[in-house]
């Protein structure tokens, strides 16, 4: 086991939505290699309280890189600088001893910040609740195994769902644009019988629902794709889009 | 509105395909342009060129695409301009420290500047070549030549005017810069306007990122090494 | 007080048909008029809010995440059981209900167990309907796998991420009513207290925790599906958040708390690193299909895994257990390796885990065919312990994964307060001393898409739609309660942090009433939960104010609950001297070292009651009846 770590942070102070924030530097002494960044924090915070500083607001939970729900900015990179990992699975020794580590929240309009490195990502939720499901009601079901679904498409359609909708994507795009997390939703969707049935309505209502929140446009610059933890590749971007031309082209829909 | 001026106006997806429908098509624009500007390296006086100038000037089919050319260019432009804007808008505080290097071509996210660089050699171009062909800046000396069914014409002489603003440096230099720039642009454009279109595929995908080396490799060069050759080789 | 459990009468088979039958039915143009209160947005949240709005009922969701889709459902890996019998390996209802029965160690009710069998099939059709993507067979059809040492292939799953995804359609289907209107979503809106009017519960009092917004919501019924309280031990597998507030506030107006000592501890976690450790990552237990556990021979043995000559090995699971060998159960094996621990073998530099050594498979398999089965896990421990599981032994310790424990609950899922119900983790109700793995998705999702939209019902006809007072003094009252305590948090102004005395009740709750539990030690835990929640009251220092986001002020209010939550699974712990599934009492054990049941003295689920500060919980008994299942003592040698 290799021996501890000094490092500088600069991290994004900000009390509330509408105050001014800035960059402040704390120093991270006697760090172990094996902390995940988010222990890391925790120790930095346990500091900070007991030298009278309010501690670092962040989002956390399940901490195995699954909930989605933590967020940071780290040294440019969405999650820090490893790829296919969330920031609560990032360890420390992927840092150097007296490294300078800049922290920052995701950036885009589409999340405004609420405390320091805390966004508000409900933008995510009401994309979802415009159409990224399946109208079925409990209970009206037919047998699972009716209708057989290609191993291939299964899979492709597993690789879209597993997105943790933590927003890395718009952090990472240099426009802020949720087109990754949109396609991984439609391309599911689409690739499955049940969504069939909706694939229309339901391209286009989040499309729509995605314009209204100010994310920004799809540039292809495939960034989004290399800082997902989750790895979701640019083809669920490309079946969206075909999804939204044929829909465009053949819905009913004139308005 | 319509639902089709909506849908190109106010979805992100639309105002893309509008972005990678016109890129397609001027791509195919560089490519006949460059098959004319070979009839530059013709040793023949300019026969080849001009002569090519009055087909590409009079035909009426040509003369139709040309307009939509421009037509395309302007909503090339006009819309890169627009999604710019809202992509500036959807981030309106950027990062203290970015190192997105990691993640992404140069290219492509640059392509709102390189664009910027191609508007303005375009304007270059059309001022120093359309301009002076359409008589707006100066007058062109005149040429007759003798055709193979033995018609005599007389026809503007384009080509004295290409080879003397080709022994320009600052001209050359502009010329040049511009293509590299151009390079830069179509190696993400290209690519990137079948992926807008939806027109991803583990077969297809490599052959059209290959077949984008002509685009972005293969046409600047072409472009670019007329002048140089004129330059340097042409007196 | 009685408690009845309200099981139906008539062959196990036909109950919850019978039931259903004899339940009242709300008007479907009546549904409109009723509001139900949803705390919690995992499996069993989500299920039932969206179920109930599909019915018609107005529905409030509350969550303390930033969005329904980040509870901890989310986090499971391995799959969810079902009786589709699709294998044709000899599955039914029956034989999934008998096996949680008998895995549970006979500390389970028949009925709702046998309920929970019944429609598990009906979650796989759900599931399916909605777009998740289970894993299939080239043919297209849904594939099974065995899990967790049954017997039979009865667990669907979707790569390592079934909770997640199971997770992500029941979200889908509650986006689907909050866009339709039905459910009004509020998320990062936590419960500190519970309702009452006339003793009836009507509604719950939240936290906005953007801006510290104290408001009252007001119900016919409130639901809660907030899920375990395995972070009572400070680590273990569960989310940061998760927490026993609203459950624990409940009990203190009157909801008992039932077999709160019933603990799962999982065997194949990744070991504690360092004081700096916030959680514990568990690795699927599939592991030990073709890992071997072994610890050196000798005591204090510092010498690298490889460097370990084959002889001085013990493979102590294989040794003791010679037919399931390194498959024993969760329990076991969680026991045997901190018995290993405790004689001084334990390895690495905490001397806190055992050796899972994949050597002889890879040798005998490939690292290919090893990568294949166990690539994802593999990379995970990589990512976490810096270490190459392909060249070295991984090692591995228990952790505290799940609590069988929870509100007690009649058949209909009603706590002991009218109109209050209990879902999923959150109550005690399915799995007795022990939870089977793929269990727990399968019972959040049942309580959540099938059995509360027809219980609930059966009580909002019997109250009528008339609507609830929000003026009501009750709802000042309990309003002006978690103002005071918030206040009070933050006046002490103490010296120690919150998540020092978080880690301090961990150590405390690991050490005496972890994976095994004796009277003198279970004793001096009580003392010790005593003296450090008294000094939580006078010492603690939580910074900030009320009105921001304030996260040490969120969880100084959960660990004030764990501290008294702790104390009470001591006393149960103390009062249940029998060894039951995960509930290992020293004093009640084989002559070879196994649980030892104690069925004349113990065959009851033990729901306590509060009766106020600081004093002493009741005990009430709900006597546990087997009429189908004959109680056998477990054997694995």
């Amino acid at each position: 086991m290799s021996g501890h770590m000094n490092l500088t942070l600069k991290v994004w102070r900000q009390k509330d939505a509408k105050a001014a924030g800035k960059l402040e530097t704390y120093e991270a002494k006697d760090v172990s290699p094996d902390m995940s960044f988010l222990e890391m924090i925790d120790v930095v915070n346990e500091s900070l309280i007991k030298k009278g500083v309010e501690p670092i607001a962040f989002d956390h939970d399940c901490r195995e890189g699954i909930c989605g729900a933590c967020s940071m900015y780290i040294n440019g990179h969405a999650h820090g600088p490893k790829q296919g990992i969330t920031t609560c699975q990032l360890h420390m020794r992927s840092f150097k001893d007296g490294e300078t580590i800049t922290i920052e929240p995701w950036r885009a309009k589409a999340f405004p910040i609420i405390k320091d490195l805390v966004v508000d990502r409900s933008a995510f939720d009401r994309i979802i609740q415009a159409g990224g499901y399946v109208s079925v009601n409990t209970g009206v079901t037919i047998d699972a195994n009716a209708i057989a679904i290609p191993k291939e498409h299964a899979d492709n359609a597993m690789d879209a769902a597993t997105c943790i909708g933590c927003g890395a994507c718009v952090a990472a795009c240099k426009n802020a644009s949720a087109t990754l997390f949109l396609s991984a939703k439609v391309s599911q969707l689409a690739l499955l019988p049940q969504g069939h049935p909706e694939r229309a309505a339901r391209v286009e209502a989040m499309i729509d629902q995605m314009e209204l929140e100010g994310f920004g446009n799809c540039t292809n610059t495939e960034a989004c794709s290399a800082e997902c933890p989750k790895e979701i590749g640019q083809e669920h971007i490309a079946r969206m889009n075909r999804e939204f031309y044929a829909a465009k082209l053949s819905s009913s829909k004139t308005k | 509105m319509s639902w089709f001026t909506q849908t190109i106006f106010s979805t992100s997806v639309g105002r893309k395909v509008i972005m990678a429908l016109t890129g397609l098509f001027l791509c195919t624009f560089l490519a006949v342009h460059l098959a004319g500007n070979f009839q530059l390296l013709h040793n023949d006086g300019g026969k080849a060129f001009n002569l090519y100038t009055v087909f590409m000037t009079s035909n009426p089919l040509i003369k139709t695409i040309s307009y939509v050319n421009f037509a395309f260019i302007l909503g090339h432009v006009v819309w890169g301009a627009y999604i710019t804007y809202k992509n500036r808008q959807a981030r309106p505080t950027g990062y203290a420290y970015n190192d997105p290097g990691k993640t992404s071509s140069f290219s492509s996210r640059w392509m709102g500047v390189l664009g910027t660089m191609i508007l303005i050699f375009l304007i270059i171009h059309l001022k120093d070549f359309k301009m002076a062909y359409l008589g707006i800046t100066h007058k062109l000396d005149l040429v007759t030549y003798t055709l193979d069914n033995g018609d005599q014409v007389e026809v503007k002489n384009m080509y004295d005017e290409v080879i003397e603003e080709f022994h320009e440096p600052v001209v050359v230099g502009i010329y040049v810069l511009s293509m590299i720039a151009l390079g830069f642009h179509l190696y993400h454009g290209f690519q990137s306007a079948f992926q807008t279109l939806g027109l991803r595929h583990p077969k297809y995908t490599p052959v059209i990122k290959s077949a984008g080396f002509i685009f972005w490799g293969l046409i600047p060069l072409g472009f670019a090494i007329i002048p140089l050759i004129i330059f340097f080789c042409r007196n | 007080m009685i408690l009845d459990s309200k099981i139906p009468d008539g062959p196990l088979a036909e109950k919850w048909t019978k039931h259903k039958f004899n339940l009242k039915l709300v008007n479907p143009a009546n549904k409109r008029k009723y509001n139900i209160i949803v705390v919690g947005t995992g499996l069993a949240g989500a299920s039932a809010a969206a179920s109930l709005a599909e019915l018609g009922y107005n529905v409030q969701a509350f969550c303390f995440q930033d969005s329904p889709r980040r509870a901890h459902s989310i986090a499971a890996q391995g799959g969810i059981n079902a009786a589709k019998n699709y294998p044709n390996d000899g599955d039914s209802v029956y034989r999934l209900f008998y096996d949680t029965v008998k895995g549970g160690d006979y500390r389970a009710r028949e009925g709702n167990v046998h309920r929970l069998a019944e429609v598990s099939v009906n979650i796989i059709d759900q599931c399916v309907a909605q777009g998740v993507p289970f894993a299939r067979e080239y043919g297209g059809l849904l594939d099974n796998r065995s899990f967790g040492g049954s017997q039979v292939s009865r667990t669907f799953y979707a790569r390592g991420q079934t909770g997640q995804q199971l997770l992500l359609g029941a979200y889908s289907a509650l986006s689907r009513q909050i866009h339709a209107g039905k459910v009004k979503m509020h998320t990062r809106e936590e419960m500190l207290d519970l309702v009452m009017i006339d003793g009836q519960a009507k509604g719950i009092v939240t936290r906005n925790l953007e801006t510290g917004a104290i408001d009252t919501h007001a119900a016919h019924a409130v639901l809660l599906c907030t899920g375990g309280y395995g972070n009572v031990f400070f680590l273990s597998t569960n989310a940061q958040g998760s927490n026993v507030t609203a459950a624990w506030r409940a009990h203190k107006h009157g909801a008992l708390f039932a077999n709160p000592c019933f603990t799962q501890i999982h065997p194949t976690c990744i070991p504690v690193s360092g004081d700096h450790q916030s959680k514990l990552t568990l690795m699927s237990e599939s592991l030990r299909n073709d890992g071997r556990v072994w610890v050196p021979k000798a005591k204090g043995d510092k010498r690298k895994a490889s460097e370990i000559p084959e002889d001085e090995r013990d493979y102590f699971l294989e040794r003791k257990y010679p037919s399931f060998g390194n498959l024993v159960p969760r329990d076991v094996a969680s026991r045997n390796a901190k018995e290993q621990c405790d004689l001084g073998k334990g390895v690495g530099t905490s001397g806190l885990a055992v050796y899972l050594d994949f050597a002889e498979s890879i040798s005998r398999l490939g690292e290919d065919t090893v990568r294949a089965r166990y690539g994802n896990l593999f990379d995970m421990y990589a990512q976490i312990t810096g270490e190459n599981p392909y060249k070295e032994p991984m090692r591995i310790y228990p952790a505290v994964h799940y609590t069988m424990g929870g509100l007690w609950v009649d058949y209909n899922l009603m706590t002991t307060i009218p109109g209050l119900y209990a879902l999923g983790e959150a109550n005690f109700s399915d799995h007795g001393a022990n939870r089977l793995g793929a269990s727990a998705l399968m019972q959040g999702l049942a309580d959540g898409y099938f059995v509360v939209p027809y219980t609930v019902g059966d009580y909002l006809a019997t109250i009528g739609p008339k609507a609830i007072d929000a003026k009501h003094p009750a709802f000042a009252e309990a309003k002006a309660k978690v103002e005071a305590q918030t206040k009070k948090l933050l006046a002490i102004k103490g010296t120690k942090t919150v998540a020092e005395y978080h880690r301090e009740l961990g150590h405390i709750m690991w050490e005496y009433c972890g994976m095994a539990r004796n009277d003198a030690g279970l004793r001096k835990a009580q003392v010790l939960i005593q003296e450090l929640r008294a000094d939580f009251w006078k010492n603690v220092n939580v910074t900030g104010t009320n009105e921001e986001l304030n996260q040490q002020l969120e969880r100084a209010g959960r660990v004030a609950d764990f501290l008294e939550l702790g104390e009470l699974m001591v006393v149960d712990a103390l009062n249940r001297s029998e060894s039951c599934g995960g509930h290992f009492r020293e004093e009640s054990q084989t002559e070879e070292g196994e649980a030892l049941r104690n069925d004349n003295d113990f065959c009851y689920v033990a729901a306590w009651e509060y009766t106020g500060d600081n004093q002493p919980e009741v005990l009430h008994k709900e006597v546990l009846k087997f009429e189908s299942v004959k109680l056998t003592q477990r054997s694995y040698k």
